[in-house]
C-alpha cells in the first residue's frame, strides 16, 4: 500500500528544522517609482496601469471619507482598507472580470476596480433600500453577482473552502474561469483555511489562495498567530504552489497574480499568494490601536505608501501628471460627498423584507409573525418610525 | 462596595480567580496585553504573566479543544469566544467533546474547571453575525451549564461560581448592557448558585421570566403593567439548563400565568422548554396559555433591528392579552 509520501530514504538521523525554509518576498518597484535592476516587470498597458491606480485612489478616498462620516455619527460601523489598495486592487486587475472573488471585509479596492459604483457602495454602507442586501448586514459587507463578487460575511475564514468549491465547479464547467479567495494572516489560523488548502490540492482546483498578511488581526500581531515564516510555506505542506510579494507593490501583486491564474486555469493547479502589507488604519471604526501598537511604527509604513509608489512609477512612464493626480483627488472627493448626501436620505427597505429570503418563500408561522409585528406597530407608531409609516404598501 | 458596569464586574471576578487558584489562566482572541475588543481581560496579562493570560491564534475550535485539554490536565481555563456568534467552529469541541468527556471515560477523565465566556445578544446594530443568542444550541446538550447574568453583581458573583464549579459552564455575557449596566457589586469575593432562579420582584397576577440583557426589557414592561394595575411577578432564571423549575413551578403556581421572553427565535428557543415543562407541573393552575415574546424566526436584521427585538412593549402587550385571556 503506497503511503503518498515520496519516500526517499536516508540511514542518518536528522530532522528538518521548522524554519529551514524561508521564502523570499518577490518584489518591482522601489518607493521611487524605479524598477529594481533585473526586476521582472509585468507586461502592462497604459489603459490597465491607469485604471488600477484611478481605483486606488477612489478606495483611499472612499475610506477617508467614510470614517470620517462614521465619526459624524452618519453611519453606524465602516472598515478601512488604507495601505492594502495595491494588494485588493492589483490582483483583481489581474483578473479575468469574470473569475469569482471570495473575499473577507476589507477588499473594497477589488469592487472599485471592477466597477461597482459610489452609488451602490453607499447604499449597502447605509442600509437603505436600495442596498441589494436588503439592510440586513452591517455595512462594508458588499456583495455584488453581475461584478462576480460573493457577498461578504463577517466570520472568518468561512469562504476559504466555499472558493474551493466554487473553483471545482468552475472546473467541472470548463469555462476557463477561476476563484481567488482573500483573507488575513489571522484568519488563515482557522481550521477552514487548512481545509480549504488540503481540499483544492488534492482535488485540483482553480483557485488562487490570496493572503493579505498585513501584520495585526485586530490587536494581536502576527508574530502571535503564528511561529513560522509567514503562511507562504502553508502551501508546500499541502502541496501546492506558493509566492510572497510586497503587498504594497502594484505591479509586483499584478505579476504574481497573473501567473497564478495562469496555473490555476491552465493546469488546475490551486496557487497561494502571500501579500506582506500593513493595516495602516484601525481594524474597524470600533477599534483604537494606540493600545497595542506605536505611532512610530504605523509611521514608517505609511512611507511605504503603495499609492505613491505606483504614481512615482506612472509619472516615470509619462502616463500621468501632478496636474492630473490633484484633479482626481479633488473630483472624487466631490464625488464620494454628492453620492452620500444622496444615499444616507433613502429609506430603510419594507418592514415586509424582513420575512423574505429566509426560505425561497416565507413559511406561513413567519408570515403570522409578520402579521403580528404589523399589529403591534399599528399600536405603537411612533416607536418605530422607520417603518411605521408604511405598512400597507403592495 | 464598589460601583461597576457589567464589564468591570466581570474584569474583577476573573482578576479574583486568578489570584486565588493559579490553576486559573485566561485566554482567547485578543485579551492578552490588549485586555479583549471589550476590555474584559484588561490588566490581567500584566498581574499574572503571559503564561496566565494571552492571546490565541484566530482559530475557535483549537481555543476550545485546548481548553478541553488543559482542562483535562487539572487547569482551570477561562475561554473567550470573541462573540457569541463565532463560537459555532468550536460547536464540535464543546458539544461532542468538552460536554461528554466525563460520561464517556466513567468519570476517569472530565473538563469540569472549563468555563467559555463569550458576548452574546443584540441592540447594538451588529447584523447577523454580532446579535445573536445562541443559548438554545447548547442547552439541549447535557453535560454543559449556561449561565447568563443580568447586571454587574450577578455577573460577579455568577462568574466566580461558573469558574469554581467542576463541570463545564458556558457564561454569556449580554454586551449590549456590558456598559450601559452599572451598579453596586461587593469588592470581595463571592458566588452567587447557579441552577438557582432569583425572584427579583414578588407578584400575584402573572410570572414574567427572562435572563439577561431581556431583564431590563422585563422591568420596563412590568412598569407599564403597574399602572394598569396588574401585579407582576419577576424572576430571573440565571441558569438556563440545569434550571431551577422548582422556582417557576411555585411562582406560576400562585399567579397562574406566565410569559417568557429571550432575543433567541421563539421556534426551538429555550422558552419552548420552560412552557413544555411548567404545563406539566402546572396545568391545573394555568389561566391562560404561557405567553412567548422571542425574536421572529429570522436571522437577526440590522436595518429592521428595532422591531425584531422583542422589547418592553411586546411583552406588555402579551401581558396584557395573558390576563384579559
Amino acid at each position: 500500500m503506497k503511503t503518498g509520501t515520496k519516500d526517499r530514504v536516508v540511514h542518518k538521523l536528522n530532522f528538518i528544522r521548522g524554519d529551514e525554509l524561508q521564502i523570499p518576498t518577490y518584489k518591482v518597484l522601489k518607493q521611487d517609482g524605479s524598477p529594481y535592476k533585473g526586476a521582472t516587470l509585468p507586461d502592462l498597458e497604459q489603459s490597465t496601469a491607469l485604471r488600477i491606480y484611478k481605483a486606488m485612489v477612489r478606495t483611499r478616498v472612499l475610506d477617508e471619507r467614510m470614517l470620517a462620516a462614521q465619526r459624524q455619527g452618519r453611519l453606524s460601523f465602516y472598515m478601512q482598507s488604507t495601505g492594502e489598495e495595491a494588494t485588493t486592487v492589483g490582483f483583481a486587475a489581474a483578473l479575468d472580470d469574470e473569475d469569482m472573488i471570495m473575499a473577507q471585509y476589507r477588499e473594497q479596492g477589488a469592487l472599485v476596480y471592477r466597477g461597482f459604483t459610489l452609488d451602490e457602495f453607499m447604499n449597502q454602507l447605509f442600509s437603505n433600500e436600495r442596498d441589494y442586501g436588503k439592510g440586513r448586514q452591517m455595512p462594508i459587507h458588499y456583495g455584488s453577482s453581475k461584478l462576480h463578487y460573493m457577498t461578504i460575511s463577517s466570520p472568518l475564514a468561512t469562504q476559504i473552502p466555499q472558493a474551493t468549491g466554487y473553483a471545482y465547479g468552475q472546473k467541472l464547467a470548463g469555462e476557463g474561469k477561476c476563484t481567488v479567495t482573500v483573507f488575513g494572516e489571522g484568519a488563515a489560523s482557522e481550521g477552514d483555511f487548512h481545509a480549504a488548502l488540503n481540499m483544492a490540492s488534492v482535488l485540483k482546483v482553480p483557485v488562487i489562495f490570496l493572503c493579505r498578511n498585513n501584520g495585526y488581526a485586530i490587536s494581536t500581531p502576527s508574530n502571535e498567530q503564528f511561529a513560522a515564516d509567514g503562511i507562504a510555506p502553508r502551501a508546500l505542506g499541502y502541496g501546492m504552489h506558493t509566492i510572497r510579494v510586497d503587498g504594497n507593490d502594484t505591479l509586483a501583486v499584478y505579476a504574481a497574480t497573473v501567473e497564478a491564474r495562469r496555473i490555476a486555469v491552465e493546469q488546475n493547479e490551486p496557487v497561494l499568494i502571500e501579500s506582506m502589507s500593513y493595516r495602516l488604519a484601525a481594524h474597524s471604526s470600533s477599534d483604537d490601536p494606540s493600545g497595542y501598537r506605536s505611532k512610530k511604527e504605523e509611521e514608517a509604513w505609511a512611507s511605504k505608501d503603495p499609492l505613491l509608489r505606483m504614481k512615482q512609477w506612472l509619472f516615470l512612464q509619462k502616463w500621468w501628471t501632478e496636474e492630473e493626480d490633484s484633479k482626481l483627488f479633488d473630483a472624487e472627493r466631490r464625488e464620494v460627498l454628492a453620492t452620500l448626501k444622496e444615499a444616507e436620505k433613502r429609506p430603510i427597505c419594507k418592514l415586509d423584507e424582513l420575512i423574505t429570503d429566509v426560505y425561497d418563500t416565507p413559511p406561513t408561522l413567519l408570515v403570522e409573525q409578520l402579521d403580528q409585528l404589523k399589529a403591534h406597530i399599528r399600536l405603537y407608531p411612533d416607536a418605530y418610525p422607520k417603518t411605521s409609516g408604511d405598512l400597507d404598501h403592495g | 462596595m464598589a460601583k461597576m458596569n457589567l464589564l468591570q464586574a466581570v474584569n474583577n471576578a476573573l482578576d479574583i480567580a486568578m489570584a486565588q487558584n493559579s490553576k486559573v489562566i485566561c485566554f482567547g482572541e485578543d485579551v492578552g496585553g490588549f485586555g479583549g475588543v471589550f476590555r474584559a481581560t484588561s490588566h490581567l496579562q500584566e498581574k499574572y504573566g503571559r503564561d496566565r493570560c494571552f492571546n490565541t491564534p484566530l482559530v475557535e475550535q483549537g481555543i476550545i479543544g485546548f481548553a478541553n485539554g488543559l482542562a483535562s490536565q487539572g487547569s482551570v481555563p477561562v475561554a473567550e469566544i470573541q462573540f457569541a456568534d463565532y463560537i459555532f467552529p468550536a460547536f464540535d469541541q464543546i458539544v461532542n467533546e468538552a460536554a461528554k468527556f466525563r460520561y464517556r471515560s466513567g468519570n476517569l477523565f472530565d473538563v469540569g474547571g472549563l468555563t467559555i465566556r463569550t458576548p452574546y445578544g443584540g441592540g447594538i446594530a451588529g447584523g447577523h453575525y454580532h446579535s445573536q443568542s445562541p443559548e438554545a444550541y447548547f442547552a439541549q446538550t447535557p453535560g454543559l451549564k449556561v449561565v447568563v447574568p443580568r447586571n454587574p453583581h450577578q455577573a460577579k458573583g455568577l462568574l466566580l461560581a461558573s469558574i469554581r464549579d467542576p463541570n463545564p459552564v458556558i457564561f454569556f455575557e449580554p454586551k449590549r448592557i456590558y456598559r450601559a449596566s452599572v451598579g453596586e457589586v461587593p469588592e470581595e469575593d463571592y458566588e452567587l448558585p447557579l441552577s438557582s432562579a432569583e425572584v427579583v420582584k414578588e407578584g400575584s397576577d402573572i410570572t414574567l421570566l427572562a435572563w439577561g440583557a431581556q431583564m431590563e426589557y422585563l422591568d420596563m414592561a412590568d412598569q407599564l403593567a403597574e399602572k394598569d394595575g396588574i401585579s407582576c411577578e419577576l424572576i430571573d432564571l440565571r441558569t438556563i439548563v440545569p434550571w431551577d423549575i422548582e422556582t417557576v413551578v411555585a411562582s406560576v403556581k400562585k399567579t397562574g400565568r406566565l410569559l417568557i421572553t429571550h432575543e433567541a427565535p421563539v421556534t426551538g428557543g429555550f422558552a419552548g422548554e420552560i412552557s413544555a415543562t411548567i404545563q406539566e407541573r402546572c396545568f391545573l393552575h394555568l389561566e391562560s396559555p404561557i405567553a412567548r415574546v422571542a425574536g421572529m424566526d429570522t436571522p437577526y436584521p440590522l436595518a429592521l433591528e428595532k422591531e425584531y427585538i422583542p422589547d418592553h412593549l411586546k411583552i406588555y402587550e402579551a401581558i396584557k392579552r395573558s390576563i384579559h385571556f
